[in-house]
């Protein structure tokens, strides 16, 4: 069954046509590539499909919903989490507490409860550092759990941009360029990673790759863009032998 | 019949004085904001700091309105230009927060140092014009009105001259366009902020002697109000946007003239902040604005 | 962990000696009723400064109508108390939550706002306030309000005490962490499922709240109260002592609160002086330690050492 439909969507910014038409499927546990030279328009998708931005025109159904129009948070409780391109972490915060704010929807306490101290704070608390604890396992940062996040490197703030996408317990996880200013020996960490997330939490990812190695080696099917156009869409072989696509995109690089 | 429209006429006649005046000061905040992004809070003691320089022209020295006129606006954009150099300056990449901040302590700093130096006692300015009233009617028009309506749209337009057509001005729209692709065009950056502070301070000065020699009287923290009711014709206008804060300054002018001619007088101010929010929450970038959004 | 941890055991310990040791002095007549008025005034300014603190430092949110909040818990349960004839507590329960209310009204629409455009309208706002109490001759209008004194030292400062326990259990709760995530980076915060207009009308309300109840102690101890005391100047002081104190820093405000408070005191008789050194303050403070005082850490219990907020 398609968790995410995508029909006819459109996003112009003062006249100038950023995304048009783009007709989208992606069904339950796939992991699908969206690929693109720079300026395509793949960043703009996310940030329709995160409510970010009300697209001017199509519609997005997610689960059987259409979600055009509702708000980022909304759609985050709805189950779609995303990391950004240009890292957006709460740099003046420990690394947990990035994680606690992910995981702050599924509080188990309400406001007075911690205001006034109540067991079901301590109980709420306890809870929550062990799970934000788990997801830090996971992504090996959780010897870093007390640094600010502004003080990671640069590898380890995307991982933690991951972790903290997936303490909202999501079943969509859009993932924006999740391996930019990484080495190949981290790409390729992260590639096994990511697998195993989807696996271990069920998930159905949607990544946006300028590293064609790593979009080619982990998608099941990957979409193309170019100037916001759909100009392809099929496995990684049939999207490596497309002539549009490598005239459009790979033909660039191959050169 | 007769008497309401005479009365609205009055009213009319009011508001452009004082609506002159509030823009005068409206245009400082909306060039210093044009191009750094500052409220300076402290544009409208700048004011009352000009008043001064005039109050002491026209009495210490005998001078005449021209002549006071110039000598405080000359002086007042040499404080300008200082207090851009020592407090905002420094915080040219901090946060906004900070630099708001400054702004009030800079405000604060000027008012209450002003108390010390020139004491809380209220200052009678001379009476630099004859007295003369023009009556059409029932409707009275001052010499005074004459005088602020006259100066306001000469110094408007000398600064749409200048703004439009010297380099300096080219200088300012570009910095306000971008910082920094105007340095890398080979713009003094820095040099054409103390220029923004110096004209936008001068017209303050400008509006503060107007004040002075239209209501009489000046304190130390008389710039307060004005200084906030300017802001919020700036806002009005649409922030930065030169025209916008003299249409915003007009407006605000009527308004509040109006609130008193119905007899609202102790609400004026309450009047003012209410437009104030209502535009903002309606549309924030003004009357004249354009919208942006912040990219993600 | 529980709340009556040993930590906790030590910080009730502190504040019952500082409490008993002034209140021995002043029953001894150590403490003449001027500095004790100012002992008041500081128990008063740690709630305003540790309330804008939660809005502007925790949550990042620049709003400059404190002393609107306060005028309306003031007025609110002058109105309870003198005209109503109702009790003390009735009185400052009422302020407080009519002013957390007017905070809730005032922040839905205008926390859209970002930055300088929030200072400037919740400034105005302010204003509005005192200028409706001004022409509101049923409380006193310009000339001023009685309230009869029945608020002493031990109120003010077991109210102070309870005040700050609750908002800094707010701010350390994942409620608060949800406020300071707002400030952090709003983007991020609704992409993780903060409702960041939620967060910030909490916050809001909540200072709004102990704001007014600030207010509230402040009518029932001074005898008078007058719409001139709450223009926007006494929002911007208490935006010094927060600043002094540091932007999100809870002790740092305690601090601020107290440090600006006694030397306005000592200042008293040179009101000019007082502001020109506020103004000093703030501005050399912005230009060399922009981050107030203790920044955004703690000052912890186990003194001289500042812990890095955890």
């Amino acid at each position: 069954m398609a968790l995410l439909t995508v029909d006819k969507l459109s996003m112009s910014f003062s006249g100038l046509k950023a995304v048009s038409n783009l007709d989208m499927e992606i069904n339950e546990g796939e992991l699908v590539g969206l690929i693109g030279p720079n300026g395509a328009g793949k960043t703009t998708i996310f940030n329709m499909l995160t409510g970010v931005y009300l697209p001017t025109g199509g519609s997005i159904t997610f689960q059987g919903k259409k979600t055009n129009g509702v708000p980022t948070y909304k759609l985050s409780h709805l189950g779609i989490a995303r990391t950004f391109q240009n890292i957006r972490l709460f740099g003046d915060l420990t690394v947990i507490e990035n994680v606690k704010i992910a995981y702050h929807q599924h509080v188990s306490y309400n406001m007075l409860s911690g205001m006034f101290r109540l067991p079901a704070f301590y109980r709420g608390e306890k809870d929550m550092e062990e799970k934000a604890l788990d997801f830090l396992k996971i992504f090996s940062l959780d010897d870093k759990a007390q640094e600010l996040a502004k003080n990671l490197p640069y590898g380890q703030q995307r991982r933690l941009e991951i972790a903290r996408a997936l303490a909202t317990k999501p079943s969509l996880l859009l993932l924006d360029e999740p391996a930019a200013g990484m080495n190949p020996q981290e790409t390729r960490n992260l590639m096994e990673l990511i697998r195993w997330i989807r696996k271990e939490f069920n998930l159905t990812i949607l990544l946006i790759e300028h590293d064609m190695s790593l979009v080619m080696g982990v998608c099941e099917r990957i979409y193309v863009l170019d100037y916001g156009i759909n100009i392809a869409h099929g496995t990684p072989d049939e999207i490596k032998s497309n002539p549009r696509v490598i005239e459009a995109y790979l033909g660039e690089e191959a050169i | 019949m007769g008497s309401v429209s005479d009365l609205i006429i009055q009213q009319i006649i009011n508001g452009i004085s004082l609506g002159s005046i509030y823009a005068l000061i409206a245009l400082g905040y909306t060039m210093v904001y044009g191009i750094i992004q500052l409220i300076n809070f402290a544009h409208g003691d700048i004011m009352m700091v000009g008043a001064y320089i005039g109050w002491f022209c026209t009495t210490t020295l005998m001078l005449s309105f021209i002549p006071a006129l110039i000598i405080a606006m000359f002086f007042t954009a040499l404080l300008g230009m200082l207090i851009e150099r020592i407090a905002y300056k420094p915080l040219r990449h901090a946060t906004r927060l900070a630099v708001l901040i400054t702004a009030i302590g800079v405000s604060f700093f000027l008012e209450y140092g002003g108390i010390l130096i020139l004491t809380p006692q209220t200052r009678t300015f001379p009476e630099v014009f004859p007295q003369t009233v023009y009556e059409f009617g029932n409707i009275t028009f001052k010499y005074g009105d004459v005088v602020i309506i006259l100066t306001t749209v000469i110094l408007m337009a000398i600064l749409t001259l200048v703004v439009k057509y010297s380099r300096v001005g080219k200088a300012m729209r570009a910095v306000s366009f971008d910082k920094e692709a105007a340095s890398l065009m080979g713009i003094n950056v820095d040099n054409t902020i103390s220029a923004t502070f110096a004209i936008g301070s001068s017209l303050a000065a400008a509006a503060g002697v107007l004040i002075g020699v239209y209501f009489n009287t000046i304190n130390p923290l008389m710039g307060i109000m004005p200084g906030l009711k300017a802001f919020v014709a700036a806002v009005l206008g649409g922030i930065g946007i030169i025209p916008g804060a003299m249409v915003g300054g007009l407006v605000m002018g009527l308004v509040e003239s109006f609130v008193s001619g119905i007899g609202f007088s102790t609400w004026r101010d309450a009047a003012a902040f209410f437009i104030l929010i209502i535009v903002l929450i309606v549309k924030p970038t003004g009357l004249l604005g354009k919208n942006i959004r912040e990219k993600v | 962990m529980k709340l009556f941890n040993v930590k906790n055991l030590i910080r009730l310990l502190v504040l019952m000696v500082v409490y008993g040791i002034i209140q021995y002095l002043f029953i001894n007549k150590a403490i003449n009723p001027f500095y004790m008025m100012t002992l008041v005034l500081v128990c008063i300014y740690i709630i305003l400064a540790v309330s804008q603190n939660i809005i502007t430092g925790f949550t990042g949110q620049l709003a400059l109508g404190h002393a609107g909040f306060m005028a309306i818990g003031a007025y609110m349960s002058a109105l309870v108390v003198v005209r109503m004839q109702g009790s003390l507590v009735a009185g400052i329960i009422f302020g407080a939550l009519m002013a957390a209310a007017a905070g809730m009204l005032i922040g839905l629409p205008t926390l859209r706002l970002r930055g300088d455009y929030l200072a400037i309208a919740t400034l105005g706002l302010g204003e509005i306030v005192r200028i409706f109490f001004l022409n509101m001759d049923y409380l006193g209008g310009a000339t001023g309000f009685s309230v009869p004194k029945t608020i002493d030292w031990t109120w003010a400062f077991w109210l102070m005490a309870l005040s700050v326990f609750l908002m800094s259990s707010f701010i350390n709760s994942s409620h608060g962490r949800a406020c300071i995530s707002v400030r952090e980076n709003e983007i991020a915060a609704e992409a993780m499922g903060i409702n960041t207009t939620k967060y910030k009308v909490m916050a809001f309300t909540m200072g709004a709240f102990f704001a007014g109840l600030a207010g509230a102690i402040y009518a029932n101890y001074m005898y008078l109260i007058h719409p001139g005391t709450f223009s926007f100047l006494k929002s911007f002081e208490i935006l010094a002592m927060v600043v002094l104190g540091g932007l999100g820093s809870i002790t740092g405000s305690v601090v601020g609160a107290g440090v600006l408070t006694i030397i306005s005191a000592g200042l008293a008789d040179y009101p000019e002086f007082r502001m020109v050194i506020i103004a000093l303050v703030m501005i050399i403070l912005m230009v060399y330690r922009p981050n107030g005082l203790l920044g955004n850490k703690e000052l912890k219990l186990d003194f001289l050492r500042i812990k890095k907020k955890g």
